[in-house]
C-alpha cells in the first residue's frame, strides 16, 4: 500500500529535479497513475472474495497514530476512480496545458493531490486520514490558484481553502471525540465498536462535527459557495478535483463512517435533507448560469447532494445507488468538464451566449457531450439512468418523508434534466455564433480521455453487471453487512420508472419554455440572503472586529492594562470562588491574637491608608519607612530572624535612597483624571483587595496537601551541613534561585548606574 | 492571626493597586514598593503563622519550627524587591528630569506608534 506515497515522491522530488536538469519527463507523467491503477486493479479478485488488504507502519505510537492502510471494497472503488480519472486527466492536461510554461509545477501539484486523495481513501487511521484530507485541501488550493496572477483565481483558491480546511478542523474535533469514546484512532477498531459510539452522550456532537467536515468538502448547502469560485482552476483540474474525486472525499467519509454514525434518526434527517435540498438548489442554480463551467459546478453540487441524500437514507437500495452513482458521476461529469475544456480551447469562450452550432464543426466532441449529458439527465440506456432509478426507488421511504423526499427528488431531477439539455443543445445546435470562424475538431490528445469516459458511460449503462460485484462489496462496507447488487437497465413498470417519465416529460415541457423558467427563477431568487456576501462579510468583518478589540485593549497606558488584568482576575478568581466554594465561615483563630499583634497590624493598616491622603513627599516616604519597619517587626514576631534582619537593612537603604533622590522627585500633585476613571480605579483596587483577603482566608481553611517543609527540616544538616534551615535552602537546595536573584540585583545595579551616568553625560537634555 | 493578616494584606493590595493605577510616576513607585510588602506578608501567612521557634536546628527541643520555605522565598523576594524599587526610583528621577513631567499619560512616545 506504500504505493500511495509514490506520486508524492514523483510530484515533489522527481519532477522538480528532472525539471532542473531540463529533462522533459512531464510528457510521461501518465505512467504514474497508470501503474497505480493497474496495481490496485490487481487486488480485484481478492477484494471480491471479501478479503481486506491492509498494511501498517508506526508513526506516532504514543498517540495511537499510525500510517495504516486498508483496501476494502469501498476504498477499492475510490482508488480506481482516483487513479483512473487521474490517468485520463493527465493525458488530457498534457495537450490542454501544452503552452503553459509552468507545466512541470502543474503536474507536481496534480501528483501531490493524487497521493493525498489516495491517502484519504486508503487510510485506516483517523489522524492520517485527517492529514491526507487537509493535504487534498492544500493541493486544491495550489491548483485553483495555479494562474496566481489572476485576482479571481486567488480569491477562489483562498475561499476553497478556508471553507474546506475549516470544515476539516471541525472533523478533527469529531475524530478526537471518537477517540475518547472508543480509545482508538484505527478505523477498523472504531467500526467494531459502533454500539459504544451510538450509545455515547457525545454521539450527536461527533455526528455534527463530522458532518460539517464532510459537507464542507462535498460542497453541500450552505457550504457550497466555494465550489463555483473554484472553477477558476484550469479545466482539467476542475474535472479531476472538483467533480470526480476531491469533492467526493466528504461522501467517502459519510460512507466510511456510516456503520458507526448512521442508522439514527439524526443521521437520516440531517444527511438526507441536506443532500436533497442541495440537489434541488444546485440544479435550479445551474440553469441560470451563462458560463458552461459554472453550470457544471452547480450541477456537481446538485449531484453530490443526490449521493449525500442516498447515504442519508442508507437502505440497501440507497447505498447501492450511491456507490453506483459515485462511479457514474465521476465518469460523465469528468467527460463533460473535458468537453467544456475543448470548447474553451477551440472556440475561445465558455459563455453560452456566444456559443452555438458547434456540432457540425466538432462532431466527436458533440457526441461525447451528448452521451455525458444524457447520462447526467438519467436517460436510458446510460449508466445515469440506472443510478437515478435506484435513487427514485430509495427515496420512497416510510412515513411523511416518503412523500416529501420523492417530490423533491422529482422536482430536482426535472431541473437536472433541463440543465443537461442546455449543456448539449445550446453550444452544439442552432445557428453558428462564435466570433472565432475557424473552429475545428479538437486534436486526439484532447478527445481521447473524454471519449474513453463516454464509452465507459455507455458500457456501464448497457452492461452494468460489469461492476455489480465490486459495487456489492463497496455497499457491503458501507452498510456493514452482506449486499448483493442486481443492476439492470430494465426494472419493469414500477413507481421509479413513472417518476423518470414525469421528469422527462416535464423536463421537455419546461425546456421548451426555457426563457420563461429562467425569468421565474431570477424573480424568486432571494437577493437578501446571499451566502457569498456572507462569506465576504466574514472576510472583511473579522479583521475589522479584531482591529476594534485591539484598539480598545492596546491603549499604551499602564493603567488600562492593569485595569483589564485585575478585572479579569476578579471575575475569574474572585467571582468563581464566591460561587463555587462552600461558604462556611472558617475557624478564624481570633483568640490566639496577642495585643501587640493587633498593634502591629493596626499601624500597618492605618499608615497605608494615611499614605493615600498625604500630599507631602517627605511624609509619604516616612510612612513607607514605618510600614517597612512594621513588616520587619512582624517577621520578628513570626520567628523569622533572617527575614527581619534583611528587611531592616533593605528598609533602611531604601529610605536613604529615597532621601538621596528626594530633591529630584516630582511633587505629589492633584490628579486631573476624570471622576469616572477615579471611581473605576477605586473599585478595581478594592475588589482586588477583597479577592486577595478572601483567597487567603479560604486557602487557610482548606489545606489540602501536607507541607514539604519537613523534608528541608530533616535534611538540612544531613545534606546541607547547616543548622539554619532558611540559609541552607537558599545556598544549597535552591542555590540556582539565589544565583538568579544575585543576577537580577546585579542587572538592577548596572541599570541604576547607567541611568545616572546617562544623566551626567547626556547634557543635551539638561 | 491569619485572618488579621488577610485583612492587612487585602488593605495593602487595595492601596498599592490604587497607587499603581494613578497617572503620577511617584505614586506608581509607592504602589510597587507597597505591593511587594503585601506579597511577602501573603507568602508568610500562607505558610501558616505561629511557629513556636525559628527554623534553626537545635537539639532536644520539642517545639515546632516555623515553616522555612516561605521564609526562604521571602528572603529572595525582599532583595529583588529592593532592586526593583531602586531601579524605578532612579528611572522616575531620570524621566522627570528629562521630560519635565510626572504624568504617565503624557509620556507616550512618538505619535506614529499606531
Amino acid at each position: 500500500m506504500t504505493i500511495v506515497i509514490s506520486p508524492f515522491v514523483f510530484g515533489l522530488i522527481v519532477l522538480p529535479f528532472l525539471h532542473k536538469i531540463k529533462l522533459r519527463f512531464h510528457k510521461w507523467v501518465g505512467i504514474v497513475p497508470l501503474v497505480l491503477f493497474l496495481t490496485i486493479l490487481k487486488y480485484k479478485s481478492s477484494i471480491i472474495n471479501g478479503n481486506i488488504v491492509s498494511e501498517a507502519y508506526q508513526w506516532v505510537p504514543s498517540f495511537d497514530v499510525s500510517l495504516s492502510f486498508r483496501l476494502d471494497g469501498l476504498s477499492f472503488i475510490f482508488a480506481l476512480i482516483i487513479t483512473g480519472i487521474g490517468f485520463l486527466v493527465v493525458i488530457y492536461s498534457k495537450k490542454y496545458m501544452h503552452s503553459e510554461s509552468a507545466i512541470s509545477r502543474y503536474f507536481s501539484y496534480i501528483l501531490l493531490f493524487m497521493s493525498s486523495m489516495l491517502g484519504v481513501v486508503l487510510s485506516n487511521n483517523l489522524i492520517s486520514l485527517f492529514v491526507f484530507w487537509e493535504l487534498t485541501s492544500i493541493s486544491s488550493y495550489l491548483l485553483i490558484g495555479f494562474w496566481f496572477y489572476k485576482e479571481k483565481s486567488r480569491y477562489g483558491a483562498w475561499k476553497a481553502l478556508l471553507i474546506t480546511a475549516g470544515g476539516g478542523l471541525a472533523m478533527l474535533a469529531g475524530f478526537i471525540l471518537m477517540y475518547t469514546v472508543t480509545g482508538s484512532f484505527e478505523i477498523s477498531q472504531i467500526l467494531s465498536q459502533k454500539e459504544l459510539i451510538k450509545s455515547s452522550p457525545f454521539y450527536l456532537t461527533i455526528l455534527v462535527l463530522t458532518l460539517i467536515g464532510s459537507f464542507t468538502k462535498s460542497a453541500q448547502f450552505p457550504f457550497h459557495v466555494w465550489l463555483p469560485d473554484a472553477m477558476e482552476a484550469p479545466t482539467p483540474v476542475s474535472a479531476y478535483l472538483h467533480s470526480a474525486t476531491m469533492v467526493k472525499a466528504g461522501i467517502y467519509l459519510l460512507a466510511r463512517l456510516n456503520p458507526v454514525l448512521g442508522g439514527s434518526s439524526y443521521w437520516f434527517y440531517m444527511v438526507t435533507f441536506t443532500g436533497i435540498l442541495t440537489m434541488c438548489y444546485g440544479s435550479i442554480m445551474a440553469i441560470r448560469q451563462r458560463d458552461l463551467k459554472a453550470l457544471l459546478a452547480f450541477s456537481t453540487i446538485s449531484q453530490l447532494g443526490l449521493i449525500t441524500s442516498l447515504l442519508g437514507v442508507s437502505t440497501e437500495t440507497a447505498v447501492i445507488g450511491a456507490v453506483f452513482h459515485i462511479i457514474n458521476h465521476a465518469a460523465f461529469k469528468g467527460s463533460l468538464f473535458m468537453v467544456t475544456g475543448i470548447i474553451d480551447h477551440e472556440a475561445g469562450t465558455r459563455n453560452l451566449d456566444e456559443l452555438g452550432g458547434l456540432g457540425r464543426k466538432m462532431p466527436f466532441t458533440a457526441v461525447v457531450a451528448l452521451i455525458g449529458a444524457l447520462a447526467m439527465a438519467g436517460i436510458p440506456p446510460l449508466n445515469g439512468f440506472i443510478s437515478k432509478e435506484l435513487f427514485f426507488e430509495a427515496v420512497l421511504v416510510d412515513g411523511w418523508a416518503g412523500y416529501v423526499l420523492p417530490a423533491l427528488a422529482v422536482f430536482g431531477s426535472i431541473f437536472t434534466f433541463i440543465y443537461s439539455m442546455i449543456f448539449v443543445i445550446s453550444p452544439f445546435l442552432g445557428t453558428y455564433k462564435p466570433k472565432e470562424k475557424t473552429v475545428h475538431e479538437a486534436p486526439w490528445g484532447l478527445l481521447l480521455s473524454p471519449m474513453i469516459l463516454g464509452v465507459t458511460n455507455l458500457a456501464l449503462g448497457i452492461y452494468p453487471k460489469l461492476v455489480a460485484d465490486i459495487i456489492s462489496k463497496g455497499a457491503a462496507n458501507i452498510l456493514g453487512k452482506y449486499v448483493d447488487a442486481h443492476l439492470s437497465l430494465w426494472h419493469g413498470f414500477n413507481v421509479p420508472l413513472l417518476m423518470s417519465l414525469i421528469v422527462i416529460s416535464f423536463g421537455c415541457l419546461l425546456f421548451s419554455r426555457l426563457n420563461y423558467v429562467k425569468h421565474i427563477i431570477e424573480k424568486i431568487q432571494m437577493k437578501k440572503i446571499n451566502l457569498n456576501k456572507l462569506y465576504d462579510l466574514f472576510q472583511t468583518g473579522i479583521p475589522k472586529f479584531a482591529g476594534f478589540i485591539t484598539e480598545k485593549q492596546m491603549t499604551g497606558f499602564l493603567r488600562d492594562y492593569l485595569v483589564y488584568i485585575l478585572s479579569f482576575v476578579f471575575l475569574s478568581v474572585g467571582l468563581t470562588s464566591l460561587f463555587f466554594m462552600e461558604l462556611s465561615i472558617p475557624n478564624l483563630n481570633l483568640e490566639r491574637i496577642d495585643v501587640y499583634e493587633y498593634v502591629v497590624a493596626a499601624i500597618m493598616v492605618v499608615s497605608s491608608i494615611f499614605l493615600l491622603f498625604t500630599r507631602k513627599r517627605l511624609i509619604a516616604i516616612l510612612i513607607l519607612g514605618v510600614i517597612g519597619y512594621m513588616v520587619s517587626l512582624f517577621f520578628v514576631l513570626e520567628k523569622a530572624p533572617d527575614l527581619a534582619l534583611t528587611q531592616l537593612i533593605v528598609e533602611t537603604i531604601t529610605l536613604v535612597l529615597f532621601l538621596i533622590a528626594f530633591p529630584h522627585l516630582p511633587e505629589i500633585t492633584e490628579e486631573n483624571s476624570k471622576r469616572s476613571t477615579k471611581i473605576i480605579n477605586a473599585a478595581v483596587s478594592i475588589l482586588t483587595g477583597l479577592t486577595v483577603t478572601f483567597l487567603m482566608v479560604y486557602s487557610k481553611a482548606y489545606k489540602i496537601y501536607e507541607s514539604v517543609s519537613s523534608y528541608y527540616i530533616d535534611n538540612s544538616l544531613l545534606l546541607g551541613g547547616g543548622k539554619n534551615i532558611v540559609n541552607v535552602i537558599l545556598v544549597d537546595f535552591r542555590g540556582f534561585d539565589t544565583m538568579g536573584e544575585i543576577t537580577v540585583l546585579g542587572i538592577a545595579a548596572f541599570s541604576v548606574y547607567a541611568l545616572i551616568k546617562l544623566r551626567l553625560g547626556g547634557r543635551k537634555y539638561e | 492571626m491569619e485572618f488579621l493578616m488577610a485583612l492587612v494584606v487585602g488593605v495593602f493590595f487595595a492601596v498599592s493597586i490604587y497607587f499603581m493605577l494613578s497617572k503620577k510616576l511617584l505614586k506608581v513607585v509607592f504602589g510597587t514598593l507597597l505591593i511587594s510588602h503585601a506579597a511577602n506578608l501573603m507568602l508568610l501567612t500562607s505558610g501558616g503563622l505561629k511557629g513556636e521557634k525559628a527554623p534553626i536546628l537545635s537539639d532536644g527541643s520539642t517545639l515546632s519550627y516555623a515553616d522555612p520555605i516561605p521564609q526562604a522565598l521571602i528572603l529572595t523576594a525582599i532583595v529583588i524587591g529592593f532592586g526593583v524599587t531602586a531601579f524605578i526610583l532612579v528611572l522616575t528621577c531620570r524621566l522627570y528630569k528629562t521630560f519635565a513631567t510626572d504624568d504617565l499619560s503624557i509620556l507616550r512616545g512618538e505619535a506614529n506608534e499606531k
